[in-house]
């Protein structure tokens, strides 16, 4: 099992060990914590408020203004993958400590770089080291919550996870609010980033206070792990990291975070466009506020997807919520493209329901890894796989904008812009859900050993 | 924050206190969205 030694640059006040949760300690202060992370963390993707500012203050084009947000990303996805195991090694409070330590220092040094001109350094700052705050934040608690809540671990990471995706709502207004404050030159660019990198250091500060991990062999009242894995795909064997990438059913679900990401993230990305342009043809076209409320209603159903999708899934089982997130999800897409601009309330209600499974695929991953894994390594597995969302970020947009351009070219305009975008999607999802169907337990070569005499400690 | 048994009373507080350190700018981030939102309706 995970090894107890210590490493010599961990304070003790970090170790593992010094997280033990007293007898009496409520499992229902771990989503505060875990929300304290990922409620800050999830600031990444209000980066555009900063975006004009920092053009116009420093002389920068779209594309280098985009710059630190895109290597934020990257380290996310790299910090998750790679950095996985030792957040499993050293225990949640050290892994929320050090997202903490450089998502905040992040800030600081981007607030330094704006002050003095030097925009390399916000690079540095937001993009390399607040990006790996990011990475070993979004994973920093999803072990831990499966391991209180082993009854419920969709409902628990579907808390965290939606967390990340109501970051961006509080830092949107709150970031646009400072600067108008503060000012948009580079003094005011600078002082707001001091001011996040100094607010959210306190505010993670907390999640790194509070978090605990369960004693050993603690279970719910009256849960045993006999009852969960009497449904099918759930295993009370463990599998480490190391043999999880060797498994068929971890490409499998790699495949099906991927299609279902890029399906929703291709209407997330150009939703405001492609609202105002499917329906420019008909006698109500749509104006900009309201493809701004669109987009709104969007993160409003992606945002609650994630908790209200994982939390059924608890109940329905995860293989079968997929089957709803990628059948029903292209059985929508199929009514979009047909529909055309026919009807606009049908067009948003199957876009807020793409968009709610965009949530789910993310929030219900975790426990469905631990359905498949165990709970053993199952953090450092899911930063593995975060690598399908980095892919995912990539394709889903590049899809969506390169036909849209391509049939602008051609002359075309209304629905027809994104008609073959949206059979392609239908096609990806049909792909996940085949990938999905294919997923089986894991072989129990693949399983760690259980030791055959009792344990002596 | 200590780790000994600590009182019903100190725990609830604490239970209080953490969802609220969470949940007021959760709630804020919310509301900014439902303001937005309703241009939807206006437009």
């Amino acid at each position: 099992m995970i090894s107890p030694a210590r490493s010599p640059f961990t304070p003790a006040f970090l170790d593992r060990s010094r997280t033990v949760a007293p007898p009496g300690w409520s499992r229902w202060l771990i989503p505060p914590a875990a929300l304290s992370v990922h409620l800050a963390i999830g600031q990444a993707y209000a980066w555009s408020v900063f975006k004009p500012p920092l053009e116009s203050s420093l002389g920068l084009s779209g594309t280098m203004s985009a710059l630190p947000f895109q290597l934020g990303i990257v380290m996310l996805g790299l910090s998750a993958a790679f950095g996985g195991t030792l957040v499993e090694r050293n225990g949640p409070r050290w892994a929320m400590f050090v997202s903490m330590t450089c998502f905040s220092s992040g800030f600081l040094l981007s607030a330094f770089g704006v002050a003095i001109g030097q925009f390399w350094l916000v690079v540095l700052g937001y993009g390399f080291i607040g990006g790996i705050g990011l990475g070993i934040g979004y994973i920093s608690p999803v072990s831990t919550l499966i391991k209180w809540f082993p009854d419920r671990p969709g409902m628990a990471t579907g808390i965290a996870i939606m967390g990340f995706g109501g970051g961006a709502l509080i830092a949107s207004p709150w970031s646009a609010g400072m600067l108008s404050t503060f000012g948009t030159d580079t003094t005011g660019i600078a002082q707001t980033f001091l001011v996040h990198g100094i607010v959210y250091a306190a505010f993670m500060s907390v999640g790194v206070l509070l978090v605990r991990v369960p004693p050993e062999g603690w279970l719910p009242q009256g849960w045993t792990p006999s009852r969960a894995a009497a449904k099918p795909l759930v295993t009370t064997a463990d599998v480490s990291a190391r043999n999880a990438i060797r498994t068929p059913q971890f490409w499998c679900l790699w495949i099906v975070l991927c299609l279902n990401v890029t399906a929703g993230i291709g209407i997330l990305e150009k939703a405001a466009p492609m609202i105002r342009d499917f329906f420019s043809g008909t006698a109500t076209p749509v104006a900009v506020g309201a493809a701004a409320g669109f987009v709104a209603l969007l993160s409003l159903a992606n945002m609650a997807g994630r908790f209200v999708w994982s939390s059924t899934s608890d109940l329905i089982g995860r293989k079968n919520i997929y089957r709803v997130y990628l059948g029903v999800g292209g059985l929508l897409y199929l009514t979009i493209a047909l529909a055309g601009d026919s009807s606009k309330p049908l067009f948003i209600m199957c876009t807020i329901g793409i968009l709610s499974f965009y949530g789910g695929g993310f929030a219900t991953v975790p426990a469905y890894l631990k359905d498949l894994f165990g709970t053993y390594q199952v953090g450092a597995i899911h930063g593995r796989l975060l690598t399908a969302w980095s892919v995912a970020g990539v394709l889903g947009p590049l899809i969506i904008n390169a036909i849209a351009d391509a049939q602008r070219a051609a002359g075309r305009s209304g629905p027809a812009l994104y008609t073959t975008s949206l059979y392609i999607m239908i096609a990806l999802l049909v792909i996940g859900f085949a990938a999905n169907e294919l997923i089986r337990p894991v072989a129990e070569k693949f399983h760690e050993r259980v030791p055959e005499t009792p344990a002596t400690r | 924050m200590s780790d000994s048994r600590m009182s019903n009373d100190s725990r609830t507080l604490l239970m209080v206190l953490a969802w609220a350190w969470v949940g007021v700018p959760f709630a804020f981030g919310v509301y900014e969205l439902v303001l937005k939102l309703t241009q939807l309706f206006a437009g």
